[in-house]
């Protein structure tokens, strides 16, 4: 009955079904399973606002090459429940040569689903786990996923033993046995798949979310403190850090609000440790008076802000990148600040341990937008190597010039600080207007010189080739930030195939804005594409208040909460460079 | 271990040279001659205390010493100290503010810096109104006093600190008087070597916009009782009082807040084997 499995380079599948269902333990097995099998792959999460019995879905792609985002279409869809799934309809549109697993016994396949043409194959999921003893759906729809797409039972099993080992033998007998029925059921079907030549390991495979690997560069980068206040999807940053800055000797604290965690962090890096602290834009926009504070009373922080669909409450659990103006444009006064956006889930490790790297050596917050699309996505990448930022603060000691001055005049803008415990560096650091001893002015000379220290720092800094990503060539270029570094990534590629060469340009860097850098890598360009997840496109005009773009411009971006594909970055240059 | 210091400080090695801001006759220089006078009977080297305040005529405090201080933003000075502390442990942290700063804008802070138990004192210099803004009713404004912004009072009850502290797990709760400098010095150091979060309300006289309460020197009384660690005798004791009697009025036996930055740990290269598949 089994043919020769087709192999294709990329994979996309689902599994839906009510809260509770486990749909996200069975995406997170295949996943892990995926990575020791030598495939990329990637799973992010579609969730609705209940706690418990609402919908939940877990998506997954799967490849033989470093995955950057989502697919736009899917191959496979294994319900184990349709309770709500017309929900999820439009957020996985199926291939009309794709799969629909239902269980007859769950009812007919709602026509949001069936809609899309693809084979409706019955497999009776529920009957299934009913025949073992300990059984569970989720479990099955492991094995029938599993067995379409030809994971090793191997790897599969290592998983489940390792994932399982708390919960006992019994536990882990029954989830094999269900595996292995629904591994059966699936590899009698006509059609399956695979992925075709996977990429050898090298350096070992790591499996992490963005907000872990926020987390994990922070904590490289120098980071011992942390201040906390859950809110989604920022929170995975938080709880991943409570038990890791333990293991290494420092410390997380809870706050009773966001105006707390901010001015904790504050307290604890004015004391000489450098901090975090991470949120979402209700967060944000309550923090900002005291990311002002740091700038004026010059102490190091970063504030990470993991973006969700705004404005006010929005959709908390859906991805967009509309926090850029109020990061850079959102404080009173004049507040030389910094602002990082990092480009894909792999870059969310590099781009904290770099944020802490600024805030430290310019003491100076730092705020880095990511986003939900890169924070709650888990991949599959190579082991990330070493990166040599570092928190390296200019202290001042005994030593130093007497008597100590906090906010003195250097040539770089940066004034040696002294952390309590240092004798004869003792300082009020202070948001007021201040000499540069610290004391409170009111003169214009104290306003204007401190003014031009604390732009002079930022503006002056070398940022390297860190301020941004430049890929491939022509005169035809997608312009981006964040997180859409992924599908812009993707359109790219598909169009190489057809012999249509784009370069990408995604900045890291937003502000200071990086002009001299960004307009080298935009030298012969004909034709610019600028695209961002939001509706007013906040990106495009803060690159055209800085700058002309040379060439025709043109602008793609609207808002959350579905997401910026590939296909369509594609089209709009597709199309642009055919006419 | 370091051998142990051998100094003997004067209460004019924690004072600045910098000239307040405030009226003559503010209460808030009697404050700061109690806070010297109890940091230098500590012996507590001044490079290790670290005073925090918010905003307001009250928090222009830390740089009147000569301890490291930070003059944050309106309200949050807790918060601030909170973060210091368990991030230096070390450290000697007074946290120094005022009624607007510490019960309006702040408020929420204080219960749960009352409730996280903080090994850390917090100050507040009341004088029932804001005073830096030009005469405002605040929280302890008595609802019958007249101003501008409140024409005819406010009509509002006053918010009773000490109860609140209590109430939400503070460790130590003491009110004093600003005029009785030797005293409040000797509660502050008390306050200070008490384990936890300890609130010392300080009645302190705005002479500019709240003259009347240059009679407080008059109606002040100290509290004729013992400290007690019984949270339910010290709520009736203090509900029940004039609202001008000083002393140590409540000192609890809970366990100070545990977490803090130990700086021993392991190597951050342990926590990557998490993510290894």
């Amino acid at each position: 009955m089994n043919t020769a499995k087709e192999a294709l380079e990329s994979i996309s599948l689902a599994i839906i079904g009510s809260g509770g269902a486990g749909a996200m333990t069975a995406g997170g097995i295949l996943l892990e399973a995926a990575g020791k099998s030598g495939w990329h792959g990637m799973m992010n999460r579609s969730v609705g606002p209940q706690i418990r019995g609402g919908e939940a879905a877990a998506l997954l792609r799967f490849a033989n090459h470093p995955v950057a985002c989502m697919s736009e279409t899917y191959d496979l869809l294994i319900a184990i429940d349709w309770k709500n799934a017309n929900r999820f309809a439009a957020e996985m549109p199926l291939k009309s040569d794709g799969l629909i697993i239902a269980d007859p016994s769950a009812g007919d396949v709602p026509v949001e689903v069936s809609g899309s043409g693809a084979t409706i194959v019955e497999i009776p999921i529920k009957d299934l786990a009913d025949s073992i003893p300990g059984g569970r759906e989720n479990m099955i729809a492991t094995g029938i996923a599993a067995g379409f797409i030809g994971l090793s039972v191997d790897h599969l099993m290592a998983v489940i033993a390792a994932s399982l080992a708390s919960k006992g033998e019994k536990a882990i007998t029954a989830s094999r046995a269900c595996v292995e029925l629904g591994m059966e059921y699936a590899t009698k079907q006509k059609r399956t798949f695979t992925i075709s030549h996977p990429r050898k390991l090298e350096s070992g495979r790591w499996l992490i979310t963005g907000n872990e690997a926020i987390g994990l560069g922070a904590i490289r980068g120098g980071v011992r403190f942390a201040a906390a206040y859950p809110i989604t999807p920022a929170t995975e940053v938080l709880e991943w850090l409570a038990p890791s800055l333990a293991e290494v000797g420092g410390a997380l604290l809870q706050a009773e609000d966001e105006l707390a965690s901010i001015n904790m962090a504050i307290g604890a890096s004015y004391g000489g440790l450098p901090s975090i602290t991470a949120t979402s834009g209700p967060g944000l926009s309550l923090m900002l008076e005291s990311l002002g504070l740091a700038t004026a009373a010059e102490v190091p922080l970063v504030v990470v802000d993991v973006m969700r669909v705004g404005p006010s409450t929005g959709i908390a659990t859906k991805s967009e990148q509309s926090d850029l103006n109020i990061a850079v444009y959102g404080m009173h006064g004049d507040a030389p600040h910094v602002v990082v956006a990092p480009l894909t889930v792999a870059d969310c490790l590099y781009t904290a341990q770099w944020a802490v790297h600024l805030a430290e050596a310019m003491q100076v917050p730092v705020v880095v937008l990511s986003d939900q699309s890169l924070g709650q996505a888990r991949v599959l990448m190579e082991k990330p190597a070493n990166l040599a930022f570092f928190a390296k603060r200019k202290v001042w000691d005994d030593a130093g010039e007497q008597p100590y001055m906090r906010y003195a005049i250097t040539a770089d803008g940066v004034s040696p600080m002294a952390l309590p415990g240092t004798a004869g560096g003792q300082y009020t650091a202070d948001g007021l207007t201040h000499s540069p001893r610290g004391t409170p002015s009111t003169r214009s000379v104290d306003q204007e010189s401190q003014m031009q220290k604390r732009h002079d720092k930022v503006a002056n800094f070398e940022y390297g080739s860190h301020w941004g990503l430049i890929e491939g060539d022509g005169d035809t270029v997608i312009l981006t930030w964040g997180s859409i570094t992924g599908p812009a990534r993707e359109a790219i590629r598909a169009l190489a195939a057809e012999g249509i060469n784009v370069k990408l340009v995604a900045m890291r860097l937003i502000l200071p804005f990086p002009l001299d850098d960004l307009m080298a890598s935009l030298e012969g360009a004909k034709r610019i594409l600028v695209v961002e997840q939001n509706h007013t496109g906040q990106f495009f005009r803060h690159v055209k208040s800085h700058t002309d773009l040379p060439g025709e411009v043109r602008q793609f971006h609207r808002p959350g909460p579905h997401l910026i594909g590939a296909a369509e970055i594609s089209r709009h240059i597709r199309d642009w460079v055919k006419s | 271990m370091n051998a142990p210091t051998t100094k003997q400080f004067k209460d004019s090695d924690y004072k600045s040279d910098i000239n307040p801001v405030w009226c003559p006759g503010c209460g808030d220089f009697h404050v700061l001659m109690s806070t010297t006078k109890a940091l230098s009977s500590l012996g507590v080297p001044p490079e290790n205390v670290a005073v925090i305040s918010g905003i307001g005529c009250s928090s222009r405090i830390p740089a009147y010493t000569n301890c490291y201080g930070f003059h944050g933003v309106h309200g949050r000075s807790l918060a601030l100290a909170a973060g210091l502390k368990v991030a230096r442990p070390d450290l000697t942290v007074l946290a120094m503010s005022g009624d607007g700063d510490g019960f309006s804008i702040g408020g929420n802070h204080f219960l749960h810096a009352c409730r996280r138990n903080i090994d850390m004192t917090y100050v507040v210099m009341d004088n029932r109104v804001y005073g830096m803004t030009k005469g405002q009713p605040s929280p302890t404004t008595e609802p019958d006093w007249d101003s501008a912004l409140s024409p005819g009072g406010t009509g509002l009850s006053p918010f009773h600190p000490l109860v609140v502290a209590l109430a939400s797990g503070a460790n130590f709760v003491a009110r004093e008087f600003s005029g009785d400098i030797k005293g409040t010095a000797k509660t502050l150091v008390e306050a200070i070597n008490h384990p936890g979060f300890s609130f010392v309300e300080i009645l302190s006289p705005c002479v500019t916009f709240r003259p009347d309460e240059k009679e407080w020197k008059n109606t002040v009384h100290k509290a004729v009782v013992e400290p007690t660690d019984d949270p339910a005798r010290a709520a009736r004791r203090i509900m029940t009082d004039d609202g001008m009697n000083t002393g140590i009025l409540y000192r609890g036996n809970r366990a100070p807040y545990r977490n803090k930055v130990t700086g021993k740990g392991s190597d951050p290269s342990v926590l990557e084997a998490m993510f290894e598949v």
